[in-house]
């Protein structure tokens, strides 16, 4: 079993309290993402699970086994961190096998599992090699192999893709998807880049000073945010966002402020809407459909192409709305476009307390 | 919950456990060897000739007497005159003033020049002068002495500080050189583009640039120079010989009955001046090790 | 017109500014290094003779029973000294590096000898190692009437008590420069060692120490340099004594240019040191270069 169950976690770094009572259950086999701007406590949490930090109040268990106070080496955890941390006086295989050497792992075994993790890894070529000798991929890959051969039940990853150049990165985050569905294992992955987030995660910790934000598939943390924080995070283009205020009329919902007036009776409020309400709309860029269909009115202020589509900046009632649109349609500065919003799949916040309405 | 947390809680690493015993004992142990010396010099020259003649150098003064150090101070033998070591301060706070700021200069003009002038030969030269550094002081000396003598400088103020100029020269080259190599070319040329030419670039926009190197290179010198005993010795003249060269003479010259509170309180007036920097100045003490550390 | 010469005045100056560098380097170091293999060469005595009696002057000198102790002495130094400068500076270094509290404290205590001149230190440890009033004396005093801790009249020992002064005075160095090179080692790596449950000490002799290197091979370098230039301890301390036990180089050195009046001998001398500088410290530069060129960019 290689679940993780964290209960009322309190962690303190130089008398600071940076995670209060967090509560969080990791599925076997999951990859889970901690995600969220620096400074929100995910490589404390991380940190944490692997007990390289201290906590100071709740517990933590891997695989069923409570290890709040256990060794890093005792917790049967395997660790990949943004510099790497290879040993450098090391050979590819020295760094790989180093800790099991120490612990003990007989010799046979230990060549059976750096063979196993280099087959995976496509490392079998580059064992003697030293670290200084590999390029910035290959290195993380040693890092990762090195996590594989304690045969952990969770592999922890804190920020691993950080250090690497745009096209490698990517490059990278296919192969870690694809360990992962051949490996099965538990990945609890740390990282401030919501494209990883999204593209790798089963679900997403979204985080923020410590606490959770929203737990949830991508998909539902991308079209359901459950405050305004999760849904500027997410995204890019980020959301447009509307303030302004409800107005509930017979039969219709309306969102105006100032010139803007927008019908969302067909979105789904969880709590029922009230006349005068001061919200925030949410309006994703994708979200805007450019058309002469739509019945709002607006001038393009800026175009950016970038090959496979736009992104179309509208100037509507004074505020400025990004738009996505799926092929160069060449559109000018200047022009005049009508669009339309699909109020069902926008997002409504109450603006005193940003939570998703 | 309170229950669980309290019984995993005491599982929690003591922190004072065996191993961090044995480390401690093992810093405070090294720090009284290191400190040992300071105390007995201290202590020995605070006490009076017969309390040191019954012979227990551990033990503290009974009766605390500051005449060594006044005697030391004014009325020591330095070979053939008896004004204490005084006249070696004045001696070496001439040596070391006029040494440091020339060095620091010529230091600082190398650098400069070598990180941002591409002059022929000069890479060549610099690589000279650092194995230059490596070359033991008595290669050198009989014909700096025959040099210096040529130039009527021998046995003279100037002279002393001329050869401190030369003896410096590598390690303030190379410090001020790695500095100036971490400044950035667009610096330069963006001063060049603005119409500078080599020393006004120098004067008006690197030294100012250049203080934290100053402090270094400054503190090294004052120490290293202010340490001094061979070149000294040689080259100073009977006039201005400096602090540590007459600290010796008192010591080690004196016949006749050997005044061994005298002696650590004259030892102690000589080490002050590099003590106090040292503990005045603390990491720039230690930055200025890395930094000349580095060579090459 | 007068654009040219501004031209060529602009590109003179630089020349003109390093000139003192040039001059000190090519008479100062260059020419002094070859003045004295030329005296070295010659028979002068008192002033300087200008014959050349090719190799005469070094074989006197290996006949030269002093010349051949000093040889001796400062070899049996030069391990002793290094081996316990780096070995101390070392493990200071490293317990310091276990997050003690007091480490400023503790870091100024290790290092202020360092501060002192190198006469100072020998004078103090002459007085701590006098038989008659200093340690020894103490220690009979608390009882031990038969504590024997006379090195430093001792033909035998008294090189030693120069090793003790002077490490004394040197291990702080040491211990600064590792203690800085083991900051600049990765964070990540000790966490890394943590996750795969590698003891501490094994992580500093596995891990650490190979990566120290570099600090390493500085330290040694800037001890090889002190040994070389043993000098003013051994005046302050023992002047050469008991006789010629703790005769050094150097100190033969200055005294045949200066007191014995043998020129060409103290020259030949110099020069042999100067050889030994080289055979020594020349490889060590060369493979650092080697190395610092080839690692490039991370």
């Amino acid at each position: 079993m290689s679940n993780v169950s964290i209960r009322n976690l309190c962690v303190s770094l130089g008398g600071n309290r940076i995670i209060d009572k967090l509560d969080l259950e990791v599925a076997e086999s999951e990859f889970l993402v901690l995600l969220g701007p620096s400074g929100c406590g995910k490589s404390t949490l991380l940190h944490s699970i692997a007990g390289l930090i201290d906590v100071a109040d709740g517990s933590i268990a891997i695989g069923g086994a409570d290890m709040t106070w256990a060794d890093p080496a005792d917790r049967r955890i395997g660790m990949v961190f943004q510099s790497y941390a290879l040993y450098p006086t090391m050979s590819v295989e020295g760094n790989m096998s180093f800790g099991l050497r120490i612990g003990g792992t007989p010799k046979a075994e230990i060549q059976r599992r750096v063979q196993r993790a280099a087959e995976i890894l496509h490392l079998e070529s580059l064992l003697r090699r030293k670290p200084a000798q590999l390029s910035g991929g290959q290195r993380q890959r040693v890092a990762i192999g090195r996590a594989l051969v304690r045969e952990a039940d969770v592999l922890l990853f804190d920020e691993p893709l950080s250090n690497l150049d745009a096209k490698l990165r990517a490059e990278l985050r296919r192969e870690l998807k694809l360990l992962h569905k051949n490996l099965r294992s538990t990945m609890i992955y740390v990282t401030h880049d919501q494209v990883e987030a999204m593209t790798l995660a089963t679900r997403i910790v979204v985080m923020q000073g410590g606490k959770i934000q929203q737990i949830g598939t991508p998909e539902s943390v991308y079209a359901k945010p459950d405050n305004l924080f999760v849904a500027g995070f997410l995204g890019a283009p980020g959301m447009n966002f509307l303030n302004g205020a409800l107005a509930c009329e017979a039969g219709r919902t309306g969102f105006s402020a100032g010139q803007v007036d927008l019908d969302v009776s067909a979105y789904a409020f969880n709590t029922a809407p009230s006349d005068g309400m001061a919200v925030v709309v949410g309006i994703r860029p994708e979200q805007i459909q450019i058309g002469d269909h739509g019945k709002l009115t607006g001038v393009v202020s800026l175009v950016e192409p970038m090959g496979n589509h736009e992104i179309v900046w509208i100037d509507y009632c004074g505020h400025s709305l990004a738009a996505i649109v799926q092929e160069m349609r060449g559109f000018k500065a200047d022009d005049s476009v009508r669009f339309s919003v699909d109020a069902a799949k926008i997002s409504i916040f109450g603006q005193a307390d940003e939570m998703r309405l | 919950m309170n229950q669980a947390g309290n019984a995993l809680r005491s599982r929690r690493k003591r922190r004072l456990d065996p191993a961090r015993i044995g480390i401690y004992a093992f810093l405070v142990s090294a720090a009284l060897f290191f400190l040992l010396p300071l105390y007995i010099m201290l202590v020995t020259s605070l006490k009076p000739m017969d309390e040191i003649r019954q012979g227990n150098i551990f033990a503290l003064p009974l009766s605390v007497t500051v005449e060594p150090w006044q005697t030391a101070w004014s009325s020591a033998c330095t070979g053939v005159d008896c004004q204490g070591i005084r006249g070696g301060f004045w001696n070496s706070l001439a040596i070391v003033v006029p040494s440091t700021v020339l060095s620091i200069l010529l230091g600082a003009v190398n650098g400069y020049a070598l990180s941002f002038w591409r002059a022929r030969g000069a890479g060549l030269l610099f690589g000279i002068l650092m194995m230059g550094a490596f070359i033991p002081v008595q290669v050198m000396i009989y014909p700096l002495v025959q040099i210096l003598a040529a130039l009527h400088l021998f046995s003279s103020l100037p002279g002393i500080v001329l050869i401190h100029v030369i003896f410096g020269m590598p390690v303030m080259t190379l410090l001020f050189r790695n500095y100036y190599a971490s400044i950035p070319e667009e610096l330069f040329k963006a001063a060049r583009i603005d119409g500078g030419g080599f020393f006004r670039i120098f004067v008006q926009l690197m030294l100012p640039m250049s203080t934290p190197i100053v402090i270094v290179a400054a503190i090294m010198q004052v120490t290293g120079i202010w340490n001094d005993y061979i070149l000294g010795l040689v080259f100073a003249g009977r006039d201005n010989l400096p602090m540590t060269v007459q600290l010796n003479n008192v010591i080690n010259t004196t016949t006749g009955v050997r005044l061994y509170n005298v002696n650590m309180a004259a030892t102690i007036l000589t080490s002050l001046v590099p003590l106090s920097i040292y503990l005045i100045s603390g990491r720039w003490f230690v930055r200025g090790i890395a930094a000349g550390a580095v060579k090459g | 017109m007068r654009a040219k010469l501004r031209l060529l005045r602009r590109k003179f100056v630089p020349y003109a500014a390093l000139a003192p560098m040039a001059l000190i380097v090519l008479v100062g170091y260059l020419g002094t290094v070859l003045w004295s293999l030329k005296v070295s060469l010659s028979s002068s005595r008192t002033f300087p003779a200008h014959d050349f009696v090719g190799l005469t002057q070094y074989a006197r000198l290996f006949g030269n029973e002093r010349w051949l102790q000093s040889l001796e002495n400062l070899a049996l130094y030069g391990i002793l000294f290094i081996a316990a400068c780096l070995v101390i500076g070392f493990l200071l270094a490293v317990f310091i590096d276990q997050k003690v509290s007091g480490e400023g404290v503790l870091r100024t205590v290790f290092l202020y000898p360092y501060a002192m001149s190198f006469v100072a230190t020998g004078l103090v440890w002459q007085w701590l190692l006098n038989p008659g009033n200093g340690i020894q004396q103490a220690v009979r005093l608390w009882g031990y009437a038969d504590f024997q801790f006379d090195w430093i009249v001792d033909q035998d020992k008294a090189m030693y008590t120069i090793v003790i002064a002077t490490v004394w005075q040197a291990s702080g160095l040491v211990m600064a420069i590792l203690l800085a090179g083991l900051r600049g080692i990765d964070e990540e790596i000790w966490k890394a060692a943590r996750i795969d449950g590698i003891p501490t000490w094994r992580v500093y002799l596995s891990i650490v120490l190979p990566m120290l290197g570099p600090s390493v091979g500085t330290a040694f370098v800037l001890l090889f340099t002190a040994v070389v230039k043993l000098f003013d301890a051994v005046v302050a301390m023992t002047q050469g004594g008991p006789g010629i036990a703790s005769e050094v180089p150097a100190k033969f050195i200055m005294d045949h240019l200066f007191g014995r009046a043998n020129i060409a001998l103290a020259s030949a001398g110099s020069i042999m040191l100067l050889l030994t500088v080289i055979v020594l410290v020349a490889p060590l530069m060369y493979a650092r270069s080697r190395v610092g060129s080839r690692k490039g960019s991370k």
